[in-house]
């Protein structure tokens, strides 16, 4: 459907379909959500028009079970504490440790606030007026304390807050993030890991950009980041540099297939809306108009996952069963014509033909050997 | 997944009730098998909360740490845990034995191991890796000096740091996983990731009358009516259980801080319970499936390591290392493969429908027997061989080719080789040589039974169990040129004080 003012800006066409309520800031956990799942414009479009996806949900009678323990809030608030305390000492301490060279101690800059200004803009400005000064030779020992990053993706301009940015060591600035997952004699949960990698990556790519923009060398900024989390059952830091070029790269060839959110948005009927105090009815039509791409991974990640799964069930998608089923389907976009296939009830495509053979030759067998196994 | 399994997963989105994958039950289920819910505190590395532990489903025992942060709290969990399973141990290591024979020729050695061995059943793979870890936790720790322990705190850590290990080969039976055992043996409409959650894979297999599994399913998915399985906890119980442990706090006298006490052990039975009852409906449930001819054989073994691990705590005792070192790790690795690849083979010899795996892929056919030649010398041979041929006609084409040995999994025992395959209709004719397994006579008639008879219908394939060492050398036994045994670990101050805050 075309849409109905083409050439209203993109921005505003996202805003509306919100609606009145205030955006939801577009986060480094958005974007390795997107980079996770890319071929799903239905969360793309959340995302770009800043819907909150909980409430969004449960709008629509899904309550996501998504949320934070206040223990584990009380646990990871603890922590950071104590990395912080004193001057950030311990990230210091953990800088020498994992890089073998001296390093010197420095002054911390609070960026979660400018001057009791909490706003997303504001801290952005001192954030790259701090990183311009800090960059371009001056040999001031700062470290930015939840600097404030942006990054466009999409058509996008997204908000990212890594947890701080260490003065120039040996050269070069390092990303550190701080998280609560202990890594027990030395190895962390891996999944845990890699996603806190991923996130690093966009905020290092962020900064990159922005050096790049102010005429600095975007590779001052490391290609590695120090991951701080508690030591094997203690609250005491424990840190390690992980490499991040492999993730940079996946990063760079994935945001450029990225669609823009707002020429994915252009496919909505003009009556479409994602205002989450709009009534049921109408959220489900735009929100179904939205083509989504759910897998059970969704389930871990996505608010919208029960929802997506609702609609997968119906229209009998192969991958809600997960990637294995789906690969023994291969070129067929229902189980129930996977099941017609198999009854025989209607003959495959020369496409799909060498993949029902083989999963009739094992619906036979199945037959044929599972004795009195029902 | 096999094209199988895909086939069992899409009929079971089209009836709404989980697929049997399998025909028999290929775990050893014991008798009186211990079973262990955890829960632990979010956010924390390893926090024991609570637990619903013991063998008598009806009589549940509730540990519980009402203020988890407090390190002597955390060790009174741990030592009510090891009075709970020590005793279950030491129960099975006691019973009665049996003699076996270990190694073969002048190495030839009687031994005895008991008719017993722990079975430790947890609710899943979290499951696992909270046994893990609290084995870690534990096993380290010194009975004298600043920082000691209760004795028997070393003891159990040692005891579950086993039990983890064993669980990472494959059809050990000593630590399991419910939803691990249960995903083996049905294919359920939903994926693997949802398989994981104990109460929807239950629904799928075992759905309330008047209900589809699928349905069942969603339901189970509401945490007010199955709280999470563990060890992790539900975040909106947790802020009920948060409120709580601040009263505990902040009680003014004993009495009142009692009261609260009480009812935070109350909330988190209440937790536990739901899942606890799910853990002896999927007992039930395995127990009805009829058990695989090689899962007793299995036993006998995780009862030997049992035994011997039993003996070496009493001789040594010195606790498993932080970490493997890179000798073993590697020498593990090579034992799991094994072990998976002894487990599937052997599971397609107990299992029809495992089997048909193996013939999907054309390691296997089955067929008709069509002709028999009892009275067939090996030609050319200076003092002619006895090797009576059948030839089996499969439907289906058969893939291997002449000169591969195979074997028949209703006769075990019998060396057989293909000498022909020719094609027949859509399907293979294919003559097979028997190299034995006639009772050790060398001419015929061969006895009753040993030779396939007409019509019968036979299943043939490459795949063979006991190519395999059924049985492998312990670690004990295996020289030190050979990746064992480790090193075992002599715990440091360091790991006396190590803190768990
Ligand atoms: S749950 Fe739905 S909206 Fe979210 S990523 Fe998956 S398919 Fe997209």
């Amino acid at each position: 459907m075309p849409p109905q003012h083409p050439f209203e800006p993109s921005d505003s066409r996202l805003a509306t379909l919100r609606g009145p309520r205030s955006p939801q800031p577009y986060t480094a956990r958005k974007i390795t959500a997107l980079t996770a799942n890319p071929a799903c414009s239905r969360r793309a479009v959340l995302d770009a028009a800043g819907v909150d996806k909980a409430v969004l949900a449960q709008r629509m009678g899904y309550e996501p079970r998504f949320g934070q323990s206040p223990f584990a809030i009380a646990r990871e608030q603890a922590f950071e504490a104590l990395v912080k305390w004193g001057g950030y000492a311990e990230l210091i301490r953990l800088l020498r440790e994992q890089l073998g060279i001296p390093v010197e101690e420095a002054a911390v800059t609070d960026l979660s606030e400018v001057g009791g200004d909490t706003s997303l803009n504001r801290r952005a400005t001192e954030t790259r007026h701090l990183l311009k000064r800090l960059a371009s030779g001056s040999d001031e020992r700062l470290i930015l304390d939840r600097p404030l990053l942006t990054l466009e993706v999409a058509g996008q301009t997204a908000y990212l807050e890594p947890q701080a940015l260490t003065h120039r060591v040996g050269g070069l600035f390092y990303l550190a993030e701080i998280r609560s997952f202990p890594a027990i004699d030395g190895q962390a949960n891996p999944t845990a890991v890699a996603q806190t990698a991923k996130q690093a990556a966009v905020s290092v790519l962020a900064l990159r950009r922005a050096f790049a923009d102010m005429d600095l060398n975007p590779e001052q900024i490391a290609h590695e980041f120090l991951l701080i989390c508690p030591k094997d059952f203690s609250n005491r830091p424990y840190g390690r540099m992980v490499d991040l070029r492999q993730e940079l790269d996946a990063l760079l060839f994935q945001l450029t297939r990225l669609r823009r959110a707002d020429d994915l948005a252009l496919g909505l009927p003009p009556s479409a809306t994602l205002d989450t105090d709009r009534d049921e009815a109408e959220l489900d039509a735009s929100v179904g108009a939205l083509d989504a791409a759910y897998t059970p991974d969704c389930l871990s990640f996505c608010e919208m996952a029960r929802y997506c799964r609702d609609e997968a069930t119906a229209c009998a998608s192969p991958t809600r069963l997960g990637g294995t089923v789906r690969n023994t389907l291969p070129g067929i976009d229902s189980t129930r014509t996977a099941l017609a296939h198999l009854e025989g009830v209607h003959a495959p495509g020369p496409a799909e033909a060498a993949a029902i053979d083989h999963l009739r030759a094992a619906e036979r067998l199945r037959r044929l050997r599972r004795g009195g196994a029902a | 997944m096999s094209a199988l399994t895909a086939v069992a997963t899409l009929r079971a989105t089209e009836t709404g009730h989980a697929e049997r994958l399998t025909t028999v039950r290929h775990d050893h289920l014991d008798d009186r098998p211990f079973v262990l819910v955890p829960l632990r505190l979010a956010g924390e590395a390893c926090a024991p909360l609570a637990a619903l532990a013991g063998t008598d489903p009806a009589d549940p025992v509730l540990l519980t740490v009402r203020q988890p942060r407090d390190r002597g709290e955390r060790f009174l969990f741990v030592e009510r845990l090891a009075a709970l399973l020590l005793p279950y141990i030491e129960e099975c290591r006691t019973a009665e034995t049996e003699t076996y024979t270990m190694g073969r020729g002048p190495d030839k050695e009687e031994r005895r191991r008991p008719l017993r061995a722990p079975q430790l059943l947890v609710p899943n793979g979290d499951g696992i890796a909270y046994v893990r870890l609290l084995g870690r936790l534990t096993r380290l720790r010194a009975v004298e000096g600043p920082y000691a322990v209760d004795p028997a705190v070393p003891v159990l850590g040692k005891w579950l740091t086993w039990f983890a290990d064993r669980a990472e080969f494959p059809g050990s039976g000593l630590l399991q996983a419910m939803t691990r055992l249960l995903a083996a043996h049905w294919a359920t409409g939903q994926s693997a990731a949802e398989d994981s959650h104990l109460a929807s894979l239950l629904a799928w297999i075992d759905p309330p009358g008047g209900h589809t599994g699928a349905e069942a399913a969603r339901e189970a998915e509401d945490p007010l009516l199955y709280p999470p399985a563990g060890p992790a906890t539900d975040v909106v119980f947790d802020r009920t259980l948060d409120e709580l442990m601040s009263r505990y706090d902040e009680a003014g006298d004993d009495r009142g801080r009692e009261a609260v006490g009480r009812q935070i052990d109350r909330e988190l039975r209440g937790q536990m319970l739901p899942t606890w009852e799910l853990m002896w409906r999927g007992v039930e449930l395995l127990r009805e499936l009829p058990e695989g001819g090689h899962v007793s054989e299995r036993w006998a073994y995780d009862r030997r390591l049992f035994a011997e691990y039993a003996v070496y705590l009493d001789e040594d005792g010195r606790p498993q290392a932080r970490r493997d070192h890179a000798v073993g790790a590697a020498r593990r690795l090579a034992r799991m493969e094994e072990a998976m690849a002894r487990y599937d083979a052997e599971r397609a010899f107990d299992d029809p429908l495992v089997m048909a795996e193996y013939e999907l892929t054309g390691e296997a056919f089955t067929g008709v027997v069509v002709a028999c030649d009892e009275d067939r010398f090996l030609p050319g041979a200076r003092s002619p061989k006895w090797r009576p041929t059948i030839t089996v006609r499969s439907e289906l084409p058969v893939r291997l080719r002449a000169g591969t040995e195979i074997k028949c999994p209703a006769r075990p025992g019998q060396k057989a080789e293909i000498v022909e395959v020719s094609p027949d209709g859509n399907g293979h004719t294919v003559l097979i040589q028997l190299n034995g397994g006639f009772n050790n006579k060398r001419k015929p008639p061969a006895p009753p039974g040993t030779l396939a008879e007409v019509d019968e219908t036979v299943t043939y394939t490459s795949v063979d169990p006991k190519s395999m060492p059924s049985v492998l050398p312990a670690e004990e036994d295996t020289p030190w040129t050979h990746g064992g045994p480790p090193e075992p670990y002599e715990p440091t101050d360091e790991d006396a004080e190590e803190i768990w805050e």
